[in-house]
């Protein structure tokens, strides 16, 4: 049945909240996929707590998931159009993000007296507790008991029926954003594919929910979300992290070797661990070791048998790490290093996203131990950032640390599936055994200062690295002169990866006299706010670096062009202080926020009106 | 290690030797193999990535008793329970001697040295026990001095699949001169140790008149001839018997000090290979584990993968 009263959207930002036991991922994941499967853009943000299994229906079990469906989205959206609670711990939690006039979805079966006791409210009337019953469109849906209802035949306990309600309020919304059912009962389909009793009840639900709708809220505004024209190709709705995972894959068949994955579960980088796993069948090598140490030691060792080796972890593993990280830089083996951050320090806020590990990248190990520090911007990029650092680490020997976070990790988006051959090709620095007569471990090429790296097994090659200083020859050396030149090599060859990096690009008005500038995961919200701002005519470029260390050549020449340089970063100003070491006579201005959340777009375009006010 | 290598047949150019730091760790640079010389305590971790990676490979861990027990303890652990098919050389001297002369975690309770200068007050690790404990395939012991035996063992660990522990008790001139010389000086070791043989029976002593028998849970030292017994009555090492324990009381036969029921000085420490038990190798499995998986999904590429799952066309 179609709604009379649709509002065409360009974008559209939906909050799923609920218990962590509601399957809020679950129904947002559906949501989104559906999304990008009809052509909308899209943007994900999981916030989950911590604690896995706070007590059910309190303030601290509340797990949320928002999506950003439309034409053109850079970001998960600042607040949202469209808020579901699935209990009044939920409404409690989320209501601060739905936009004055939006739609609140919530479960009535769930505000009764002791549901709205555990989510300390005093009365029973929460809306006017909190003073909002004027400002949304307040629907309430009796999810739990329509869920019973709809199942009442099937002979399921109540437990596995409780379980079912998110897929009803999923119902509910796909008919609010006229989303074809069929789709959605094509991901039920694959993922219950093995559970055909569950497999039917969400059928059966997601059906009852639409149709409760459809027939019983006419009078509630449902939306029309435009799409936009991509560019041709095939895509698939991938996660951040899947994605990380998938680049490695690539860049190993690309260069024909295998890829091995040594890695300690940490949140929130384990589903890269999780992803690679599944890829067996792609020939790809994962050892969950016993400790962060053995993560990077086993890609270590992998590495030095001609595989890609690859270690993932986030903040407290690069810590783990680090002396690792300095063999790979002294023994100049390919090595890629993933951090995906979070909030710190110590354990600090394991589900949280951060920029806070920047420095401990660059500068975090004994002795002068430089090596690639680089950094992925969106969910999908995370797959080229993942390929390339594999790339930077096989071509040049050595090990490159890629920087991606919990925000970029969790979110998804669509990846536009690469072509055969559409890669750039990858072609790992290794000696062969035609060179066994003048073969010398650390002989470098006079322009990249790279050494040919050879394999265990080839005959004639037969060599020592390790963590001791050597001379040209892989003896052990002490010598003054030996160990200054060595070290200036090995430098020398990561200031040389510059000259194969791509130059620093600079988007927006081409007569501003503001640059605003970030790196990593804050792309999306800066470029939304710079975007806004530009839509009411202020004069602004942007610039966004991938890489850190090195920087691309035309970095100094392009900031210097700029009265106004603003860096706006998730940590207290570690790019911007890292540039200013690198790059003389700059004056940066910083906006940062340690808050383990994404950046708000609207804060940022405060920050952005008040340098260029001056 | 040269000549157990060279005795098997293997290719210098397919031999890979991977040490962790200590004075044990320098021997990469007098093997003419492919080497890698680590970092303190992972060179376990390091060979075993390798080793995964390139099963084809014949991967040698050479390490100590700082390197392997005390920073790098989880990591030999952890490679005994994964079996993974690496050959250990374990220097044992009871001392860290590229610090200049502390106590190791097997120095004995008591030892004075630089950081102990009224000896130390904490009980050593057996490596043979930590290695069983763990559920390691395969333990030998030989006396660094003693090449014949050194290069049997060494031998043996090369055959046997999974992780296999040489632990050679040697020592530093310097900072622990003598450490073993009450089992090791030749006037004493025949009647002080005991070379253990797959399916012979446990006899020793400079007469060779001496062996072992059980006697109730315990070994004990018998003289043949004495008491009627005979060479019958003596046990017979059987190396590849799952079940660990009698191995693990042949292995701490003469580690008295720590309390163990039966294990008296009367008793001789045992060398020779003690444990070698067949298992599944984890390189071998990891490998096997991808083939199996292989038959079951079709995809062979990235691409193939992300096209048989959902997509959609933006034409």
């Amino acid at each position: 049945m179609e709604n009379p009263k649709i509002i065409e959207a360009s974008e559209v930002v939906v909050r799923f909240s609920g218990d962590s036991g509601d399957g809020m991922q679950l129904a947002g994941t559906i949501f989104s996929t559906v999304a990008a499967i009809l052509g909308n853009e899209i943007s994900t943000f999981p916030d989950y707590p911590a604690e896995m299994r706070a007590p059910r229906g309190s303030l601290g079990g509340v797990s949320s998931f928002q999506v950003h469906v439309g034409k053109k989205v850079y970001t998960p959206g600042d607040q949202c159009d469209v808020l579901v609670a699935m209990n009044p711990a939920a409404l409690k939690q989320n209501v601060k993000f739905l936009k004055k006039g939006g739609v609140l979805i919530y479960d009535e079966d769930t505000f009764v007296q002791s549901e709205l006791a555990k989510a300390k409210f005093a009365t029973l009337d929460p809306f006017t507790e909190m003073g909002i019953a004027d400002k949304y469109q307040l629907v309430g849906v009796p999810v739990t008991e329509s869920t019973k209802a709809s199942l009442a035949d099937t002979g399921m306990d109540a437990k596995s029926v409780a379980r079912c309600r998110n897929i009803f309020a999923l119902g509910f919304v796909f008919w609010l954003f006229n989303r074809p059912l069929k789709k959605a009962e094509e991901f039920l389909t694959s993922k219950f594919a093995k559970k055909p009793e569950i497999l039917q009840a969400n059928l059966k639900v997601i059906t009852d929910g639409y149709n409760y709708g459809a027939n019983t809220h006419a009078s509630v505004s449902t939306y029309r979300v435009e799409t936009r024209k991509a560019e041709p190709g095939i895509y698939c709705d991938v996660k951040g992290n899947a994605a990380t995972a998938y680049g490695l894959v690539a860049a190993a068949e690309n260069a024909g070797i295998r890829l091995f994955l040594g890695s300690y579960p940490i949140t929130p980088a384990t589903d890269i661990l999780h992803e690679l796993s599944k890829l067996k069948f792609l020939d790809v090598i994962t050892v969950q070791a016993e400790d962060e140490v053995s993560g990077i030691c086993t890609a270590i060792g992998a590495a030095f048998g001609g595989a890609l080796g690859v270690t993932s972890t986030s903040g407290p593993g690069i810590a783990l790490k680090s002396e690792a990280i300095g063999l790979a830089v002294m023994a100049e083996l390919p090595l890629v290093v993933i951090d995906v951050m979070r909030g710190g320090p110590s354990t600090g806020l394991p589900t949280k996203t951060e920029q806070t590990d920047l420095m401990q990248c660059i500068y975090g190990r004994n002795g002068e131990s430089p090596c690639v520090v680089m950094a992925a911007s969106t969910p999908v990029d995370c797959f080229n950032a993942a390929y390339n650092a594999s790339k930077i680490a096989l071509e040049h020997n050595t090990p490159v640390i890629l920087l991606t976070d919990a925000f970029l990790g969790n979110g998804s988006s669509s990846l536009r599936i690469p072509e055969p051959d559409s890669l750039p090709p990858i072609k790992p620095a290794i000696a062969t055994a035609d060179m066994a007569d003048s073969y010398e471990p650390y002989a470098r090429d006079p322009e990249t200062f790279v050494r040919l790296k050879a394999i265990p097994g080839t005959e004639g090659l037969m060599h020592r690295v390790g963590g001791l200083e050597k001379d040209e020859h892989g003896a052990i050396s002490t010598n003054p002169e030996v160990h200054q030149k060595m070290v200036r090599n090995r430098q020398a060859k990561i200031d040389s990866i510059a000259n194969v990096i791509p130059e620093l690009e600079v988007m927006g008005d081409a007569d501003a006299d503001t640059i605003v500038i970030g790196w990593g995961g804050t792309f999306g919200h800066i470029s939304a706010a710079v975007e806004n701002l530009r839509a009411e005519g202020v004069k602004l470029a942007q610039a966004h670096f991938e890489y850190i260390v090195p920087l691309p050549t035309n970095t100094s020449e392009v900031l210097r062009k700029y009265k106004n340089i603003l860096c706006c970063e998730l940590n207290n100003g570690q790019f911007a202080a890292y540039l200013r070491s690198k790059v003389e006579g700059i004056s940066i201005k910083e906006f940062n926020e340690v808050k383990g959340q994404p950046f708000q777009i609207r804060d940022i375009e405060e920050a952005i009106i008040s340098v260029v006010k001056g | 290690m040269q000549r157990a290598m060279a005795e098997l047949g293997i290719a210098p150019s397919q031999t890979a030797v991977i040490s962790g730091i200590g004075c044990s760790s320098r021997m990469p640079y007098y093997m003419n193999t492919y080497g890698m010389h680590t970092i303190h305590g992972r060179g376990l971790a390091i060979a075993t990535g390798l080793k995964v990676a390139r099963p084809d490979l014949t991967v040698w861990n050479v390490t100590g008793d700082g390197d392997c027990l005390a920073i790098g303890g989880n990591h030999f652990i952890h490679a005994m329970r994964r079996n993974i098919d690496l050959n250990i050389i374990l220097f044992n001297n009871k001392i860290y001697g590229l610090t200049k002369g502390q106590y190791s975690p097997t120095s004995d309770r008591g030892l004075v040295t630089k950081s102990s200068p009224w000896g130390t007050v904490e009980d050593p690790f057996c490596p043979a026990e930590l290695c069983i404990g763990a559920r390691g395939t395969f333990f030998a012991r030989a006396i660094d001095g003693d090449i014949k035996n050194s290069i049997v063992a060494m031998k043996a660990a090369v055959g046997h699949k999974g992780a296999s522990v040489v632990e050679m008790l040697c020592n530093c001139v310097i900072f622990a001169d003598g450490i073993h010389k009450l089992v090791t000086d030749p006037a004493v070791r025949a009647d002080k140790t005991i070379l253990l043989e797959d399916g012979k029976p446990m006899i020793y002593g400079k007469n060779r008149d001496k062996g072992l028998v059980l006697d109730g849970w315990n070994i004990k030292s018998v003289t043949l001839g004495e008491n009627g017994i005979t060479e019958k009555d003596l046990l017979v090492h059987d190396a590849k018997m799952a079940d660990p324990i009698l191995h693990l009381k042949l292995a701490m036969m003469g580690y008295s000090p720590y309390g163990y029921a039966g294990a008296t000085d009367e008793l001789p420490i045992a060398l020779g290979v003690i444990r070698n038990v067949e298992g599944i190798s984890y390189d071998e499995a990891v490998a096997g584990q991808i083939e199996e998986v292989k038959g079951k999904k079709k995809a062979r590429t990235l691409r193939e993968l992300l096209l048989s799952g959902d997509t959609w066309e933006v034409k």
